[in-house]
């Protein structure tokens, strides 16, 4: 069965369309990334999956739940999954260990408090006041809270926003671990290098439709996209775009008998697909 | 697989909770908790005159700033904090989680409950050292303000628990909230004896559960000859009760009903 089985979902904000028609089914233990740019209609989608608004029409199954149900069997489906939202900010009088140590009461089958802190990184601050985090140790407690209740599905909505290099590494080893766990997750990220690294298939979002739902390596028909190839010849940078570049690297390589000045050969990034796709270009 | 943990077994983890983040926030702690002693203080010793035979202003007084104690622990702090809860997101994270929003509530009760005994606690205290308040040996009276209190905690809860959608945000919250009790206090007989306020007022105030507060609250403080110089030469005991009872149920329903998680 599918954790997240979506058909024609739709809402509107008033005269404002959010989002128009969305079908997406999502398989137990995938991880799946959602991309798309503000007001695109990926947090109302995601929101509408956790619960928190309601729809217009469509369908929606969520771990087989309908999300907009309420009462004992709420609660029975709530206790199956985790969420991080996007800012949380709380009063901060508590420490982390008590925090962390608070909501796992709230679950049947709850993580060991211990194991959760050290899995995201907060052993040394396990017993400061939440006020006295940082912006990035304050993101790692809201992760921590999403997975303490050993969820079979964890919604993450930009989880590694405001992380430095080194924490958002160690938060994608993290991922890695609750894939191997089977944990179902859905993320959305602005950083194309997170969903490249974490995603088994991407869906990109824009004006309210799901444009393509792919494998990051051949979203936008990258992996038989053309090569670019580029050198130089005297005071001109040349360039020529190819299926063969090994071909092209050759002839130029006998052309300056040996080392070809500057030469670079490319394929576009995710990044330039993903660009391309919502209909951007680099700036 | 065990069970998800009882709505009540939540509710009194989130008590224990509410109650520690409460007191490691000294603002509130001295704002809610010592305001009312600290006003019973100056209010008693600027007013010493006697409004009738035996009964000091002091004693009126008392009664008033116990009855109030009720409105600013619950009502008042609630509708401001709960707006400030909701703007860091914190209500909508456990919204996501399967605690249910009754144990939520439990919880804020819980915690209006022993801050409001606190309370009572000192207030009496500073009425029997500094003021000379003399407590009641009745029963029967200590009986009338145990009700009084449960009732009147409940009531002031749900009604802070439903206020809380109104204020758009949290930093507004304490500027919407605020003037409506310190009007209510002035209309409701807390720091004016009730009687010698005009009518418009007194007719105002009794639509709103304080002024019955105070009024049963003189019921238990003040000796029974006074009950003839209340508005219906009576304590009207059954009334308040009816009248609180009837918030109660309002304060519910709405807080049921209309509670906001989210900002939008």
């Amino acid at each position: 069965m599918n954790a997240i089985e979506v058909t024609g979902l739709r809402k509107s904000y008033g005269q404002v369309h959010a989002v128009k028609g969305i079908d997406l089914s999502i398989a137990s233990g995938e991880i799946f990334a959602l991309l798309g740019p503000n007001g695109a209609g990926k947090t109302t989608t995601v929101e509408i999956l956790e619960g928190f608004r309601t729809r217009d029409s469509g369908s929606v199954r969520v771990l087989g739940f309908d999300p907009r149900d309420e009462g004992q069997a709420a609660r029975e489906w709530r206790n199956r999954i985790g969420i991080v939202l996007q800012s949380t900010s709380d009063s901060g009088d508590l420490s982390v260990i008590e925090t962390i140590q608070h909501f796992s009461g709230y679950y049947s089958n709850p993580r060991d408090v211990e194991e959760v802190i050290h899995s995201v990184g907060l052993e040394e601050k396990s017993g400061s006041l939440i006020r006295k985090l940082s912006g990035g140790q304050r993101r790692r407690l809201d992760v921590a809270l999403g997975i303490v209740g050993n969820p079979e599905l964890l919604f993450l909505d930009e989880p590694t926003t405001g992380f430095d290099p080194e924490a958002r590494k160690a938060f994608w080893a993290l991922i890695e671990k609750l894939r191997g766990d089977g944990t179902t997750i859905l993320l959305t990220t602005h950083y194309l290098d997170e969903a490249e690294a974490l995603a088994d298939r991407v869906a990109v979002i824009n004006d309210g439709r799901i444009i393509e739902v792919s494998p990051p390596s051949t979203l936008g028909g990258r992996s038989t996209a053309m090569a670019l190839v580029t050198w130089r010849e005297g005071q001109e940078i040349k360039s020529e775009t190819t299926n063969n570049p090994t071909e092209i690297v050759n002839k130029l390589s006998s052309h300056f008998s040996g080392e070809i000045p500057e030469l670079t050969v490319t394929r576009p990034s995710l990044e330039d697909i993903y660009l391309s796709m919502i209909g951007q270009t680099h700036e | 697989m065990n069970k998800i943990p009882s709505a009540l077994s939540l509710g009194m983890r989130r008590g224990g909770l509410e109650i520690r983040q409460f007191a490691r926030q000294r603002e509130s702690v001295v704002f809610t908790l010592l305001f009312p002693v600290i006003l019973l203080v100056i209010f008693g010793s600027v007013f010493k005159d006697t409004i009738a035979p035996g009964v000091t202003f002091s004693q009126y007084f008392l009664a008033g700033m116990i009855a109030s104690g009720l409105v600013n622990t619950g009502f008042q702090a609630l509708a401001i904090t709960i707006p400030l809860e909701r703007d860091f997101g914190a209500l909508k994270r456990l919204r996501g989680t399967p605690m249910p929003a009754s144990s939520y509530f439990i919880g804020k009760a819980i915690l209006i409950i022993v801050s409001m005994v606190l309370q009572i606690i000192m207030l009496l205290g500073v009425g029997i050292l500094f003021f000379n308040v003399e407590m009641p040996t009745d029963p029967q009276k200590w009986l009338t303000f145990t009700w009084l209190v449960i009732l009147g905690s409940a009531c002031s809860t749900a009604l802070g628990i439903a206020f809380s959608i109104v204020p758009k945000s949290g930093r507004g919250a304490s500027a919407v909230v605020s003037p409506i009790v310190i009007i209510l206090q002035f209309f409701s007989g807390v720091f004016f004896v009730f009687t010698q306020l005009p009518s418009w007022m007194q007719q105002f105030a009794a639509i709103f559960p304080l002024k019955w507060l105070t009024q049963g609250m003189r019921s238990v403080f003040l000796p029974d000859t006074f009950a003839t110089q209340e508005v219906a030469k009576s304590w009207e005991n059954n009334r308040t009760f009816a009248i609180l009872i009837i918030w109660l149920i309002i304060g519910v329903f709405f807080s049921v009903r209309k509670f906001k998680w989210d900002r939008d």
